[in-house]
């Protein structure tokens, strides 16, 4: 584990240096959250029925999709995409180490490290300001931690499988932006799941993008009992192994395409 | 048994071809016409430890081919490889910890990080012993002349400090055999200097085998021993350095400093290549008339101030050879 792990560290340090662009995501993010906050006040005080959740639920979940934004699966990284586009991906075999948990190790790091640094500023002034409410209890913070931490494992899996699609795929933008509506919808960034129609619901269950956002924040709001965790994070679980194998399955066609063809 | 064996090795690569103008572009959507390049077209060569070989070749001829599928980041069509008893592209992880390559045209470290950093990095990616990773660092640090790059990140150094700092990463980890494509390349003349003497002192001082691809005859001459001649995915030649000279010409030079440079110099046995000033310079072949023959012949003739014999440049060899094999 070591190489891999020195692969994460560094690639952690690097991504540190990038603070400007941290005050700016903290900018936009605060700005978006107070909207979305002033939508939703907008429909609760306009509507009477019953609801699934509570307004100061809703407004906890938007600030808690706005503070750890960043584990959403749409980070293509420059140099790997550089790397696979002209060829220069097999000069990275010259390693001893296994290609997929190089680029895995490295994604992870690039995923991390911004969010942290994106989603603590977001904490500080939205817990005492601007209605979000702390966790539960003790124990929903545990479980929202951990809950997350399986959600940022499952979003760079995913992340990894997106960026070796460009070995097929010249311009992969369009593939990405489709994954990024997809997100949105299902993982609960714009639109907290539980008010999404029943009939969605079993969709929304089975798939993987409600691992990101729903399940860690309904575990910190207490929406969902901590007893749950296990089965919760089975779901995120299966989907991990499933991105990681169709990781590994794409890296190795593709991997075919350069070796064969050359630099 | 030798260090590196290879027997056999084809390589072809597939081009896709398209015609020209709007109609192509248009024809290329439905059918694509491939074209076979052979890049390697059976290639055969062994290396015992320690040696020095270079390769050389025009562009395209493939020796970068040859030191990829080496180094195990690409796999022939066929053929039979072995370096240290492993199939390379069989056992990438094993055989790729036993050497260290260069590639010229692309540096190994990583861009965005200081220099020092990409060796702690290589450090854990390698599980170099802190021993050993000391020793090696201090020793290229003061052969290199490193001490005020390693704070540098990678993407501000110029290339002749990357390609030092480059040899210096692949040295890290003590490799058995160094495989170096084009590390000349785009270098000023004391940076080559400073190159060639390291390459030469890592062969000598611990028998590491070295595998040189290059353009630069200045490469050749200080360095190889032995040089594999590879030209349109062939072996066109495998020997020392004398018997590429003597395959494509024995011709020597004379160069004469006259004392008179009125005088138009010739004899029967050398042909004049030109003459500027008091200097001449005349080839000739050494099988039909001896240098002192020669030499005596001249001095007769005309006062000389003085004169040397030497080989033709190494480049002219070479590109007869090129020339020779085209046709």
């Amino acid at each position: 584990m070591k190489p891999y792990w020195a692969i994460f560290k560094t690639r952690c340090a690097v991504m540190l240096q990038y603070r400007t662009a941290a005050v700016a995501g903290f900018c936009t993010q605060l700005f978006w959250g107070l909207i979305l906050v002033m939508l939703y006040q907008a429909l609760y005080h306009s509507s009477s029925g019953p609801k699934p959740m509570t307004l100061p639920q809703v407004i906890s979940y938007i600030w808690l999709g706005q503070a750890m934004l960043l584990v959403l699966p749409w980070s293509n990284d420059r140099d790997v995409i550089q790397m696979i586009r002209d060829g220069g991906v097999g000069y990275e075999l010259i390693r001893p180490v296994r290609l997929y948990g190089m680029w895995y190790s490295r994604f992870l790091a690039t995923k991390v490290v911004p969010m942290t640094m994106r989603s603590i500023p977001i904490f500080l002034i939205a817990i005492p300001f601007l209605g979000l409410q702390p966790p539960a209890s003790a124990a929903a913070a545990i479980a929202f931690a951990i809950a997350m931490l399986f959600g940022i494992m499952l979003s760079t899996s995913i992340v990894v499988c997106m960026n070796i699609l460009f070995f097929w795929t010249v311009s992969g933008e369009g593939l990405s932006q489709l994954l990024m509506v997809f997100t949105f919808l299902f993982s609960g960034t714009y639109i907290p799941l539980p008010l999404l129609p029943d009939w969605s619901q079993p969709l929304v269950d089975f798939l993987p993008f409600r691992g990101l956002m729903d399940i860690p924040f309904r575990l910190y709001l207490g929406q969902l009992p901590v007893r749950e965790l296990p089965r919760l994070m089975q779901g995120q679980c299966l989907w991990i192994i499933f991105f990681v194998l169709a990781g590994h399955l794409l890296l190795r066609r593709g991997l075919k395409l350069v070796v064969i063809q050359g630099g | 048994m030798p260090q590196i064996m290879v027997e056999k090795l084809i390589k072809t690569f597939q081009v896709a071809e398209r015609s020209t103008g709007f109609m192509g572009a248009v024809k290329g959507l439905v059918h694509r016409k491939y074209r076979t390049v052979n890049a390697l077209d059976g290639i055969d060569f062994s290396l015992d430890q320690g040696e020095l070989v270079g390769l050389i070749g025009p562009n395209g001829a493939g020796k970068s081919t040859t030191v990829k599928i080496l180094s195990g980041i690409m796999v022939p069509d066929s053929g039979r490889v072995e370096v240290m008893g492993r199939i390379p592209w069989k056992e990438r992880i094993e055989s790729v910890r036993h050497i260290g390559v260069v590639f010229g045209q692309r540096t190994q470290l990583w861009w965005d990080l200081p220099v020092i950093e990409s060796y702690q990095l290589l450090k854990d990616i390698y599980r170099i012993p802190d021993r050993q990773y000391k020793n090696h660092l201090d020793r290229s640090v003061e052969l290199l002349d490193l001490k005020s790059l390693l704070d540098v990140p990678v993407r501000q150094l110029s290339l002749g400090q990357r390609m030092k700092c480059d040899l210096a990463a692949v040295l890290l980890h003590s490799p058995k055999i160094l495989y170096l494509d084009e590390p000349t390349i785009g270098l000023d003349a004391v940076s080559k200097l400073a190159i060639r003497d390291i390459i030469g002192r890592i062969n000598r001082e611990q028998g590491v085998t070295v595998v040189l691809t290059t353009h630069d005859m200045d490469d050749i001459e200080t360095l190889c021993r032995r040089v594999i001649v590879i030209n349109q995915g062939k072996i066109f030649m495998d020997g020392t350095l004398q018997q590429l000279r003597s395959l494509v010409t024995t011709e020597r030079r004379l160069i004469i400093d006259l004392e008179d440079s009125a005088v138009s110099l010739s004899d029967p046995d050398a042909e004049l290549i030109k003459q500027e000033g008091h200097r001449v310079w005349l080839r000739f072949d050494p099988a039909k008339i001896t240098v002192p023959e020669l030499i005596e012949r001249i001095a007769k003739a005309h006062p000389v101030r003085d004169l040397f014999v030497e080989n033709p440049p190494i480049e002219e060899i070479i590109a007869r050879l090129y020339g020779g094999a085209e046709q």
